[in-house]
């Protein structure tokens, strides 16, 4: 099927040798626990950002049958209240956070040829904290409000805005509960962060240059750069909110001169770069699988990366356009409405060095690449409807309404939820030695689609209708029930698309065709392993000339060294042979 | 997987990517300084807002011992530094033993302060927004000086054991990092709250 790469037979993967006795469960368990390899760590993060996927989208689904129609009391205003906030939290910070640290753990030490992380305890450091974060959060569903009474959950929102997060307003411990799980969380991401950062700068393989890295661990550096600086006011707000309610201090407390709109700054100086920080992990699986499948190498590389880490920076002073409606004055405004629209210009730059990739290739539509292609389309209109929201006026009109909730979901589920669909796609087979049914991987593209279309598109149209965001429910006469019946049952079609990637993981695991080190022909170091690759990823420290290492060793009579910027090898090996 | 050796270009040229200890120890810097810009910019949005006394002015003296101190410190721990790094452990082990000392003076000094202030003038954390914002962030330092100052005694300890090496000053360089930016950050602190502040 693909070019076969010669491994040393010495080297067979792990498991396939003398032992004789099937391990117990004890032992694997153990094995799992106690772990330093990057490879086992990433997919612990990704099985655990997976099974929360499932749970906050099942809190997605109540919640979209309460709004399928009027007047509807399947749940009560305080379990709505509960299932929002957890919503929005959990697919923040225990799903969007660690998937995306999780491939980016598995893949970059593979794609720039190093043995495991730079600092492999630290990795494990960071993941079990994150994962004690997220058990943490959903404690309160047991203990949130502590010797008041019943358990209850965080209600105030993903954005906690003060002064309803006051211990005179959110009395118990829910909040806390909130507050102390985004903390530890936060210890682990800013963990992960340095550590991808570290293994991009320190351990890459001989003759990888910045100029050689791939676009994957190119963006992982953005994001972990934007991680910094994000993570780092996010954890001081909750450190001042942690004080407000338990030392008694007047950070957010109105009543004592405090500023309730701090808070909204402090959160949102977190909140906008958090986009970013989500979304360019999906652009950096759009940057390695849309070449492959296009059979072409990427177009614009310099562009590419200099486009990522323009959104790095810009996307630092764009917050307040979350702030619109508060009235801030014409000026910051002004400012912060520009800043916005400057950021769709290096977007712009990536969306059409995206489709010169694809122009003239030799399109595959494998699951991996329908579900690229979709990305690029969807995320086009989230951005054309977050253009039209960074306008002021407009923004003022139709903020805080279902209009606001259909634009960032069309950026969260529409680009990068598509985007990792097309990952998992990509890289399972990597990960598992099994390829995922393409058969069965079609169902679930088109599926998904018509659920994710039938919800997002249609979600527009309450939020034109004046519909807010955080109703538990609405009156018959608004006019809102047919578009909420149909944005319900895209829920649940999107849902059953889901349960089939599932269970499409499960059955390829046992069930699918052996992939072999490199089903897809493609270009980047981690395929030059065996699937899956042995615990030292690299029998041998590899060594490269160019930005498709593998693309060299299939062809060595058409290296991509000889396009690069500077003299080629070749040349350099013809002006050896003339000095000696 | 022995021949993924692709073109043999890159063998001539030197390999030496930066130390990943130093790459570390800047990220985490780049970290915390976000977090203390916050906690600043808090406490300068926060100035003259107070509802009630007392007033910065009324009760904060200028700590400039205390301050001399810790900035000299910085001195020391790069002194220890270099002075492993040219094998002269008995050197280093006495250079450390200096910074923590000072940097052991500095904290005394901000408890005293601090019990100055509760004590004296009745000044806590929750009785004005002055309170509030200058306990947290001169707080939020102290706490780092602590941490700090733990793992200097640390290496103080392997070092009089004589296990501090030659081949160690990297990661003791490391260290010092975060020493100099508790340093630097001082320097922030002392100009927001006791000269733009007072």
């Amino acid at each position: 099927m693909a070019t076969q790469i010669p491994f040393d037979q010495a080297h067979v993967p792990e498991g396939t040798g003398d032992q004789t006795r099937p391990r117990l469960w004890l032992e694997v368990l153990h094995e799992w626990v106690t772990t330093v390899d990057h490879k086992k760590i990433g997919m612990m993060y990704i099985g655990y950002a997976l099974f929360f996927l499932v749970v906050a989208g099942f809190e997605a689904l109540l919640m979209r049958i309460q709004l399928a129609v009027p007047n509807n009391s399947f749940v009560s205003p305080e379990v709505f209240n509960g299932l929002f906030t957890m919503h929005g939290t959990t697919m923040v910070f225990f799903v969007g956070m660690p998937i995306l640290f999780g491939f980016g753990n598995y893949l970059i030490p593979l794609m720039i040829g190093a043995r495991d992380m730079a600092f492999p305890r630290l990795n494990a450091f960071s993941f079990w904290i994150s994962a004690f974060g997220g058990i943490l959060l959903y404690y309160s569903y047991i203990g949130g409000s502590g010797l008041y009474g019943a358990g209850s959950a965080p209600d105030v929102g993903w954005f906690a805005y003060a002064p309803l997060t006051a211990k005179v307003f959110s009395p118990g411990h829910s909040t806390d509960y909130w507050t102390l799980s985004l903390l530890l969380t936060g210890i682990g991401t800013i963990g992960t962060a340095l550590n991808i950062v570290a293994t991009i700068i320190s351990m890459r393989c001989p003759g990888m240059k910045m100029s050689r890295l791939p676009l994957l661990p190119w963006l992982y550096l953005v994001t972990s750069g934007l991680t910094f600086v994000a993570v780092g006011p996010l954890t001081a707000a909750q450190i001042m909110l942690m004080l407000d309610r338990y030392l008694g201090s007047h950070f957010f407390d109105t009543q004592a001169g405090g500023s309730a709109v701090l808070w909204m700054h402090f959160f949102w100086i977190f909140g906008h770069p958090e986009v970013y920080i989500l979304v360019l992990p999906a652009f950096a699986f759009a940057n390695e699988i849309i070449p492959v499948f296009s059979r072409k190498a990427i177009f614009g590389y310099p562009a590419m990366v200099a486009a990522s880490v323009g959104i790095g920076f810009v996307s630092l002073s764009v917050w307040a356009h979350h702030m619109f409606t508060v009235g801030l004055g014409a000026a910051e405004n002004t400012f912060f409405v520009l800043a916005t629209m400057a950021i769709s210009v290096p977007t712009g730059i990536k969306i059409f060095n995206w489709l010169a990739t694809l122009w003239g290739g030799k399109i595959q539509f494998t699951s991996s690449m329908m579900f690229a292609i979709a990305f690029l389309f969807q995320f086009l209109i989230a951005g054309l409807t977050g253009i039209m929201l960074s306008v002021a006026p407009f923004d003022w009109q139709l903020g805080n309404s279902y209009f606001v909730v259909a634009h960032f979901h069309y950026v969260l589920v529409g680009a990068i939820l598509f985007m990792l669909f097309s990952a998992f796609y990509y890289w399972y087979p990597k990960m598992t030695g099994r390829m995922l049914s393409e058969k069965l991987g079609k169902w679930h593209f088109w599926l998904f689609l018509i659920g994710f279309h039938l919800t997002f598109d249609f979600m527009h149209v309450p939020g034109l209708l004046g519909m807010p965001r955080r109703i538990y429910t609405y009156e018959a006469d608004r006019g809102w029930m047919i578009w909420n019946m149909i944005v319900s049952s895209g829920a649940v079609v999107q849902a059953v698309a889901t349960l089939l990637f599932v269970y499409n993981m499960i059955w390829s695991y046992f069930k699918g065709p052996v992939a072999g080190p490199d089903p897809w022909d493609a270009w980047t170091l981690e395929w030059a392993t065996p699937s899956p690759p042995p615990s030292y990823n690299f029998a041998e420290t590899p060594e490269v000339s160019s930005r498709r290492p593998l693309w060299d060793l299939k062809h060595p009579d058409d290296p991509d060294g000889d396009y690069e910027i500077g003299p080629s090898h070749r040349q350099r090996a013809k002006q050896k042979e003339e000095t000696a | 997987m022995s021949d993924v050796a692709v073109a043999p270009s890159g063998a001539d040229m030197a390999w030496n990517p930066p130390a990943r200890g130093i790459v570390g120890m800047v990220c985490l810097i780049l970290a915390e300084a976000s977090i203390f810009i916050i906690f600043i910019v808090a406490y300068i949005f926060y100035i003259g807002k107070s509802l009630n006394g007392p007033t910065p002015k009324d009760v904060l003296s200028l700590p400039i011992f205390t301050s001399i101190c810790l900035l000299s410190s910085s001195l020391t721990v790069h002194a220890a530094v270099s002075a492993l790094r040219r094998g002269q452990q008995r050197l280093c082990s006495l250079w450390l033993a200096a910074t923590v000392l000072l940097g052991g003076i500095f904290l005394a000094g901000t408890a005293h302060e601090w019990y100055d202030l509760i004590y004296n003038h009745g000044l806590t954390i929750g009785t004005n927004l002055f309170g509030t914002t200058f306990y947290s962030l001169v707080g939020l330092h102290a706490s780092h000086v602590v941490v700090g100052l733990i793992m200097l005694t640390l290496a103080l300890w392997f070092s009089l054991r004589g296990q501090m090496r030659h081949h160690h000053s990297e990661k003791l360089e490391v260290l010092s990092l975060y020493w100099h930016f508790v340093d630097a950050v001082w320097v922030v602190v002392f100009l927001v709250v006791y000269v733009l502040g007072r």
